[in-house]
């Protein structure tokens, strides 16, 4: 029902240029970034593809580069394209997840204050008022900050990325929860829902069949636009070290390396990774903003 | 009025005793106080004295309610760190991040809302699309890759201005001040455009979406019918009305500014509280930690209510929505 009717009102004129071109563009690095085991040149994952002899390579097209070496090597001497296109995969995986999981946990939460209201309304909307009495950078830091020292395994490679998908989550799901209370709240006095709750459909069945299919639409414009800030703050905790570590890099990591060898004049390790970041989320939110204007010129945008 | 202020502060009252119980969870939970804090030849009985002078051998309840008391008293333990009091390093640190967040907030609103006046006169024209699209860069554009590219810029290129440091800082009483010096000036130019970068983006889009709405009002379609001059009009009539949205969402982004001097203090290792806090992330230094997250919650709790306060004040209609 939903993603036909999307397709319906998408068809009836074609989104503006600019739309368009940074739809194409967000899709290229997507696709990139996903295709980069069969795409990338070389596997920067892979402790014996890459050697110290390498390091520093200015990119092919500069002078003292070399042409195995598209965009230059890192510190490492790891291949700079296919750090980028591995780390681009880890920063869309880890702001993908980051929305799913804040989508899910709001979504559900959202339901259930709004359906049901009163006491559970009552302590749901009072621990989103808690958390966005915070910034979402602090929260974010304050969990992954703790994981570490609850649990030193959480900065390895294979646990950093879910660490950082509970941080940011840990502050996005009130954004999602608050949008879908209101919009339950209404959808619950209708007659439609009056109705199932007549003849006797239990609670869960009225919520996740009845409610949830006309409430998603804000959700999916939440999702768009927060992917873009997910992906953003995620790359910010890697630049400050505490997301995903030098030997498994996301954008954000090889700034942050990019950053260390800046002013010895070695400027590709961190401009190239910092272009496709900034190309990334400024697609993802041109495409964001004109689905929230387009779809539900209610909503404002949050800062 | 007496119930919405009241309500607003118990409000923040709970949201202070979440922090408490966060910090507290922290330093008792994470890692062994004890173990942090004894010099590494203390004896068993030297550790006893110390985990029953912390009070660790007290029930639970009764242990928050000490450290809530101690914290009352500006006691925040010491760092595992630097074996300094934690109020001690916070204290010198605080004036480095109030200077760079109040510059950059000056900065914001300077630039921002003449932005968003621009925008809102002439929606249409080509200097409000081009703000309009440069603004979009301007969110996407992450803070720490406009601190490099301005370094790169300003202080490795062009060699003008100092890439790290607060340069030479006055002391006035405990309060160190940049604001007195060439150095110091100088130094603050480039973290205070950094910081300020995400906020003058989000004041000229509140500056213009709210102008639009004035601008459309009967009042002012009233004014133009009568033929005042239109400075008259877009600059007393329309702007301050269309500004005390803005002023309020400015008091809160102030709060917001101080936590995300972090990634700015980084970037130029601007010796502010977000600096110590991020060493503090990086050592598992936790009475750092936990004694930031209260100072950052408090003033942040602190701002909010203020700005809920005096919008009660000024606004009636917010009264009865808030009780």
């Amino acid at each position: 029902m939903m993603t036909k009717s999307v397709a319906l009102k998408l068809g009836r004129s074609l989104p503006p240029l600019s739309v368009c071109l940074s739809g194409g563009l967000a899709l290229i690095i997507i696709g990139g970034a996903f295709l980069a085991p069969w795409l990338a040149p070389y596997d920067p994952t892979d402790l014996a593809s890459y050697d110290l002899m390498n390091a520093e390579y200015p990119p092919a097209f500069v002078e003292g580069g070399d042409p195995r070496f598209l965009l230059g090597t890192d510190n490492q001497g790891r291949d700079l394209l296919s750090a980028m296109m591995y780390g681009a995969r880890v920063s869309i995986f880890i702001g993908g997840g980051a929305v799913l999981l804040s989508a899910m946990i709001g979504v559900f939460l959202g339901l259930v204050a709004g359906y049901y209201g009163g006491k559970v309304d009552a302590l749901i909307m009072r621990c989103a008022d808690v958390i966005l009495s915070f910034p979402t950078i602090l929260l974010a830091l304050l969990v992954s900050g703790l994981a570490r020292a609850v649990f030193p395994q959480a900065a390895s490679a294979q646990w950093a990325p879910f660490i950082l998908i509970a941080a940011l989550a840990t502050h996005e799901w009130v954004q999602y929860a608050r949008t879908v209370r209101a919009a339950t709240m209404v959808e619950g006095a209708k007659d439609y829902v009056r109705a199932t709750k007549v003849i006797g459909l239990p609670a869960r069945r009225i919520m996740l069949r009845h409610i949830l299919p006309n409430v998603m639409g804000p959700v999916l414009v939440i999702a768009t636009i927060n992917l873009a800030g997910a992906v953003l703050t995620e790359a910010t905790l890697s630049f400050l070290g505490v997301g995903m570590p030098p030997t498994y890099p996301s954008l954000g990591t090889l700034i942050r390396i990019g950053n260390e060898f800046l002013f010895s004049g070695i400027w590709w390790i961190a401009a190239f990774p910092a272009i496709v970041l900034v190309l990334l989320v400024l697609a993802v939110n041109v495409v964001g903003d004109w689905l929230r204007d387009r779809f539900n010129p209610k909503l404002r945008a949050r800062s | 009025m007496f119930r919405a202020v009241s309500a607003r502060l118990l409000q923040a009252l709970l949201v202070m005793l979440v922090v408490a119980a966060v910090s507290f969870v922290m330093f008792r939970f994470v890692g062994d106080p004890v173990a942090m804090m004894a010099p590494e030849t203390a004896t068993v009985e030297e550790r006893q004295e110390l985990r029953v002078q912390l009070g660790l051998d007290q029930p639970m309840l009764q242990q928050f309610g000490l450290f809530v008391s101690r914290i009352a008293q500006g006691d925040l333990g010491i760092s595992y760190r630097n074996q300094r009091p934690v109020a001690e390093l916070l204290m010198e640190r605080l004036p480095a991040t109030m200077e760079l967040v109040l510059v950059a907030v000056v900065l914001s609103v300077l630039v921002g809302i003449p932005l968003g006046v621009v925008c809102a006169l002439r929606p249409n024209g080509i200097l409000a699309r081009l703000i309009q699209s440069s603004s979009l860069i301007g969110i996407s554009t992450p803070t720490f890759v406009t601190g490099i590219v301005l370094i790169l810029l300003f202080s490795v290129t062009l060699g003008w201005l100092p890439s790290f440091g607060r340069g030479e800082v006055v002391d006035i009483g405990w309060w160190s001040s940049g604001f007195f010096t060439l150095s110091g000036l100088k130094s603050l130019i480039l973290p205070a455009i950094t910081l300020s970068m995400f906020k003058v983006t989000l004041i000229m889009r509140l500056v213009r979406s709210e102008m639009i709405d004035v601008l459309t009002t009967d009042y002012i379609r009233f004014a133009k019918a009568r033929g005042l001059p239109k400075n008259y009009i877009h600059y007393k009539l329309a702007l301050r009305n269309a500004l005390m949205p803005v002023i309020t969402v400015i008091g809160l982004q102030i709060g917001a500014l101080i936590a995300f001097a972090i990634v700015t203090e980084t970037v130029f290792q601007w010796p502010g509280l977000g600096l110590l806090f991020i060493q503090a992330v990086s050592f598992v230094d936790i009475p750092v930690m936990a004694s930031y997250l209260l100072l950052v919650g408090l003033l942040f709790v602190l701002i909010n209510m203020a700005v809920d306060i005096v919008y009660a004040i000024v606004d009636p209609r917010l009264r009865t929505k808030a009780a």
